[in-house]
């Protein structure tokens, strides 16, 4: 054992109930206890959430929206209800502002396309350098239809936003600004109001990539302003395969729909097709239902805690992993904002990140190791790769402290 | 020693610390005459395999690149088993090694008994990549098909 975790922390939490709530984390991975240290790639599911899954898929399901049997009203009352479930989590004006999606990606994407077919030849994008692959492609793809250029907003050395920089580079071409609220590689929390503010003043719409913010703290979309939020279900205790667009009225009002088929419709005939109210313009064909209904018991499952004691506790924990990651000789910690999420990415002289990613495994030690998606900040900081351990709310200091001595293992195996 | 250690050890056998630690033959020949580019996207890792191709053999080869232990390893070894070998061999080696990596195929040649040292690393459907990268680029190199290959 390392020196000693901090007291306090279980004060915040009582973690132990916490993690007996998932069933995932009462195994062994080559004969050692499990640390998950892995959640800034998908965090794992509470029993609530599978029981409600199931629970669903036992009694309810039929389509939604659809049926006048008794299924169908008890599947659409769930689903919507899930739907209220976010607006109130975030904090959205209207359910009509909350998009049901397959993950942040799938988010961005519509934003993407449906924004881009005004788009064309003079027009700006501007993202930062710090974004996952997610909030850079669709963006390239829109300019390659387009013809509009994308702008690159600086990182400095500590992995932050340079923010004047970025401010900077807001114009008059400027059709959007697409910003992460928290790095998935680095950690960093950037300013987002600063740059919605910044923006706003020169009339340019702002989304925000909440996939690595939301798990993590108190997120109210009404406060920030912005006009799209982007998130998924999987990272903050739902299933896979559902995520969130949040959007703000007016712009979903003023968007073309996405994707065309059934749901998204009032009429069809085969010269006019008059479109669906909000939400449903954007929501084309049979969604996951499921995948909405275990969300909303994640976010029940969060507000039981309490983001804010979420957040603190985090926090924390986070403290100490990064104390005890810095006191390892020959470590490197890419991403030294002060203002993280509990992600740290981290590189050790002379061993590469997927040998550190397979000893850990050995350990019980589970770490994400490679590019994150996000190459450019990769590049930014000449490495190919690096290791990255991420926490959750149900991570206790027993789990850092795995963490420290199979990275210790590691030294000794490859030195 | 723990089931763990015992697996641990089996990917990382000393002879492929060994190599990584100081991997053979980690240059560009100067008067190479053929060279591809491997990449493995899922870690981002590259190697350039460089040969020097006379009379249908093998007269030089060499590689540089970042990777991990395995790949840097794996690569090491192939340089020393591929140098000074026919083109025709070269070629058949590289499936003898691709057809044990990923085939669970057994190594015939005895030209290639250190690299049975890799034959762990198949438990590691994960890492068989970082394994092959080295012998795909090769083969490129060989084939002069593509200048870059991917192990995707």
């Amino acid at each position: 054992m390392n020196s000693s975790a901090p007291d306090n922390i279980t004060n915040i939490l009582d973690v132990e109930s916490i993690r007996a709530d998932f069933p995932i984390l009462q195994q062994e991975v080559h004969g050692c206890r499990l640390a998950f240290l892995d959640n800034a790639a998908s965090s794992q599911r509470p029993r609530a959430v599978i029981d409600a899954v199931s629970h669903y898929y036992e009694h309810d399901h039929a389509n939604v929206h659809r049926g006048v049997h008794s299924l169908s009203h008890r599947a659409t009352d769930a689903y919507e209800g899930a739907r209220e479930k976010v607006r109130t989590f975030i904090n959205a004006k209207s359910a009509s502002e909350i998009v049901f999606t397959g993950g942040t990606t799938e988010s961005i994407n519509l934003v993407a396309a449906s924004l881009g077919l005004n788009m064309g030849p003079g027009d700006e994008i501007l993202i930062s350098h710090m974004e996952h692959h997610s909030n850079i492609v669709p963006w390239k793809l829109l300019c390659e239809r387009s013809g509009a250029t994308l702008h690159v907003a600086p990182i400095n050395h500590r992995g932050e936003l340079i923010l004047d920089e970025m401010l900077a580079m807001l114009g008059p071409s400027t059709k959007i600004v697409a910003l992460t609220h928290a790095s998935n590689a680095l950690g960093t929390v950037n300013p987002v109001s600063e740059v919605i503010e910044a923006a706003h003043a020169l009339d340019i719409p702002v989304l925000i990539d909440g996939a690595q913010a939301v798990p993590h703290s108190t997120i109210d979309v009404q406060k920030l302003g912005c006009e799209f939020y982007a998130f998924s279900g999987h990272k903050m205790c739902g299933p896979t395969g559902i995520g969130v667009l949040y959007g703000r009225e007016d712009m979903l009002e003023r968007l073309p729909p996405w994707q065309g088929g059934g749901e998204m419709i009032l009429s069809v005939s085969f010269e006019e097709t008059v479109y669906n109210k909000l939400p449903y313009k954007f929501e084309a064909g049979t969604p996951h239902i499921a995948g909405a209904i275990g969300l909303g018991a994640a976010i029940d499952y969060l507000n039981g805690i309490g983001m804010e004691s979420i957040a603190a506790y985090e926090s924390h924990l986070s403290a100490y992993a990064g104390q005890q990651l810095a006191a390892i000789d020959g470590l490197r910690i890419i991403g030294e904002a002060d203002n993280k999420v509990s992600v740290h990415s981290f590189v050790i002289d002379g061993i590469h990140p997927h040998d550190l990613g397979t000893v850990l495994d050995h350990k019980g030690v589970a770490i994400r190791t490679g590019h994150h998606c996000a190459m450019p900040v990769m590049d930014f900081f000449g490495v190919a790769g690096t290791a990255r351990a991420s926490m959750a709310f149900y991570n206790n200091a027993e789990d850092i402290d795995q963490l420290i001595d199979a990275l210790a293992v590691a030294k000794e195996m490859f030195a | 020693m723990s089931t763990q250690e015992q697996d641990l050890q089996d990917i990382y056998r000393h002879r492929v610390l060994e190599h990584s630690r100081d991997p053979h033959n980690f240059h560009r020949p100067a008067d190479a005459n053929r060279e591809a580019l491997g990449f493995n996207p899922l870690c981002g890792d590259k190697l350039n395999v460089y040969l020097k191709i006379e009379d249908d053999h093998v007269t030089d080869i060499g590689f540089d690149g970042t990777g991990c232990a395995i790949s840097v390893a794996s690569a090491s070894m192939m340089t020393d088993t591929i140098a000074g070998q026919s083109l025709d061999d070269a070629k058949k080696m590289i499936h003898e090694i691709q057809d044990m990596l990923a085939e669970g195929g057994s190594l015939e040649n005895p030209r290639l008994k250190d690299l049975a040292a890799l034959e762990g690393v198949r438990n590691y459907p994960s890492r068989i990549k970082c394994a092959t990268l080295a012998w795909s680029t090769l083969d490129a190199a060989l084939n002069q098909t593509a200048s870059e290959v991917t192990t995707e």
